[in-house]
């Protein structure tokens, strides 16, 4: 599914937006397909830059008093 | 009679402070040509001159009765339109934003500005929610470059690279998510500071990506971002990541000069896919400041992808309901990458976030041997407005995502930077990035303000 050569762009379009009440009218259709498929593209990139399990995201929550 | 308009701010603040001019006629002389050139430009989207006049007059009225004037005394700004302005709907350059309330204060930046003596004079356009590089706007029409008003501005701070850059306001404040600031800086000639993230208080403004939005000053001269930043700094508890109230002020060491400054170019990624102009650019400036050395930030093609997947993720989580509700309302630019990040996995945002870690983690390690890194601001000077596509390292690509891609692997990690413009002999302006460490603005200030003095890194008013 991550590999942007063998995927179906359209039918992915098309189903997530079912799924997800999306609008994917024909005239949105073919931009909103390109945009996807260059997702998948740089998505690669960071899928295949390995991180250990233990790999923290960068945003950090504090637990702190709450100000007033 | 001088053009004040064509004056820094910080020479119109020294002269309203001599009593060489008035506050009142400073800010007339700007409303005024404001109102001979916006419609050709599409800078301001809202202009407030009764209440700058109101200002201006009572900034007069203090140095009549003898008082000390605050550093920006009678300097003339103004905001992209994403900044809360009391009593102004604030539009983020969206036709959907204008149905919701006028903002009921200002958000925290436009007060501390005019708590420092600045004299606000409206709203600028932008991006439609800042998510673009071009400063194309479909509801208020498209921002244009002053020096060429046949070419974009940049965006999405594009509203805020053309008034600068035309003389409509001394200082300007924009947002940078991904490089929205240094993007229009570079393309209209300015200079322009993105802040370390979380260096200035984004509350009161319209967010874009929350983990990646930054807000700061462009303006035509170093010394201007650098009263500008001091005049805004501080911590605010109303915005979460701006929590470092112990920012040391910049404006006392700008004159500090080279002396012990280690500077670096960027290799690899920041070496490709840009044109010769973008690249000539950072020799002249890394030949001027010495830096002879290169330095690799590891992984910056990946970089870029990752924050290109959380602005797509986040963004579209910020606006899913309006994407649903009223697709038609959007600019079918902005609308068609909001559906398609909307239909992305979530886990895919998680492992961009765990390899900003990593990767803030390597780019730090390069300043325990330098402190300050050069790369381009974009890969051309500014496209033709309407221009889809352009051609890098033999690609052909489109502009609208691309303009970004020497800008967005910085923010990705919150680094601080200067954009410096540099002119060739004929033709348009382009930018230099000046990359600092994280709350290390005063060094890259002090390069950039070095290079203005030499005459090497420079900004014009278009006349």
């Amino acid at each position: 599914m991550n590999n942007a050569t063998s995927l179906d762009v359209k039918t992915y379009a098309e189903t997530m937006a079912e799924a997800l009440s999306l609008p994917l009218t024909p005239e949105y259709a073919p931009e909103v397909e390109a945009n996807i498929t260059l997702a998948f593209r740089l998505l690669q990139l960071v899928l295949d830059f390995p991180l250990h399990d233990e790999a923290e995201p960068a945003p950090v929550f504090t637990a702190e008093v709450m100000r007033t | 009679m001088t053009q004040w308009t064509h004056e820094p701010a910080h020479e119109i603040a020294k002269a309203v402070r001599n009593g060489a001019v008035t506050a009142r006629q400073v800010a007339e002389q700007h409303l005024s040509l404001i109102a001979a050139r916006n419609d050709g430009l599409r800078a301001f989207t809202d202009i407030t001159a009764n209440r700058a006049l109101e200002k201006a007059d009572a900034i007069d009225a203090a140095h009549a009765q003898g008082l000390k004037l605050p550093p920006l005394a009678g300097v003339p700004f103004a905001v992209k339109n994403l900044f809360d302005i009391a009593g102004l709907v604030t539009r983020a350059g969206a036709k959907i934003n204008r149905d919701y309330a006028p903002a009921s204060a200002d958000a925290t930046l436009v007060a501390r500005m005019e708590a420092a003596g600045a004299v606000l004079l409206g709203a600028l356009n932008m991006g439609e929610y800042a998510y673009d590089f071009t400063g194309r706007n479909a509801h208020d029409g498209h921002a244009r470059n002053p020096h060429d008003t046949e070419r974009m501005t940049g965006g999405s701070s594009g509203g805020s690279g053309g008034a600068a850059a035309a003389g409509l306001a001394a200082i300007t404040l924009g947002s940078d998510t991904n490089g929205s600031i240094r993007v229009p800086a570079s393309l209209c000639g300015l200079f322009g500071l993105k802040p370390s993230y979380g260096g200035l208080s984004r509350a009161g403004t319209f967010p874009f990506i929350a983990s990646l939005d930054h807000v700061g000053p462009l303006a035509r001269s170093v010394k201007d971002l650098a009263l500008a930043y001091d005049a805004m700094r501080g911590a605010d508890p109303l915005d979460p990541v701006c929590t470092n109230g112990t920012a040391e002020p910049v404006t006392p060491s700008l004159e500090g000069g080279l002396a012990g400054l280690r500077i670096k170019r960027a290799g690899g990624y920041f070496t490709r896919m840009g044109d010769t102009q973008a690249f000539a650019a950072v020799d002249t400036i890394a030949r001027a400041l010495s830096a002879d050395a290169s330095i690799e930030l590891p992984e910056a093609h990946r970089a870029r992808a990752a924050a290109f997947i959380i602005t797509m993720i986040e963004g579209s989580s910020l606006h899913r309901d309006r994407i649903r509700e009223r697709p038609q309302d959007f600019d079918p630019e902005v609308r068609d990458r909001l559906v398609a990040g909307a239909m992305l996995p979530g886990d895919w945002y998680v492992k961009a976030q765990k390899f900003r870690r990593w990767y803030q983690a390597e780019v730090m390690k390069l300043f325990q041997e330098t402190d300050l890194i050069l790369a381009p601001a974009t890969p051309t000077s500014a496209p033709l407005v309407d221009q889809k596509t352009f051609v890098l390292d033999g690609q052909t690509l489109p502009v609208r995502p691309n303009l970004g891609i020497f800008t967005q692997p910085i923010s990705f990690i919150g680094l601080p930077v200067v954009a410096v413009p540099v002119w060739p002999a004929q033709g348009m302006p382009i930018g230099v990035q000046i990359i600092a460490a994280p709350g290390k603005e005063a060094l890259a200030l002090r390069a950039a303000y070095w290079l203005e003095c030499q005459g090497i890194a420079q900004a014009k008013v278009a006349y």
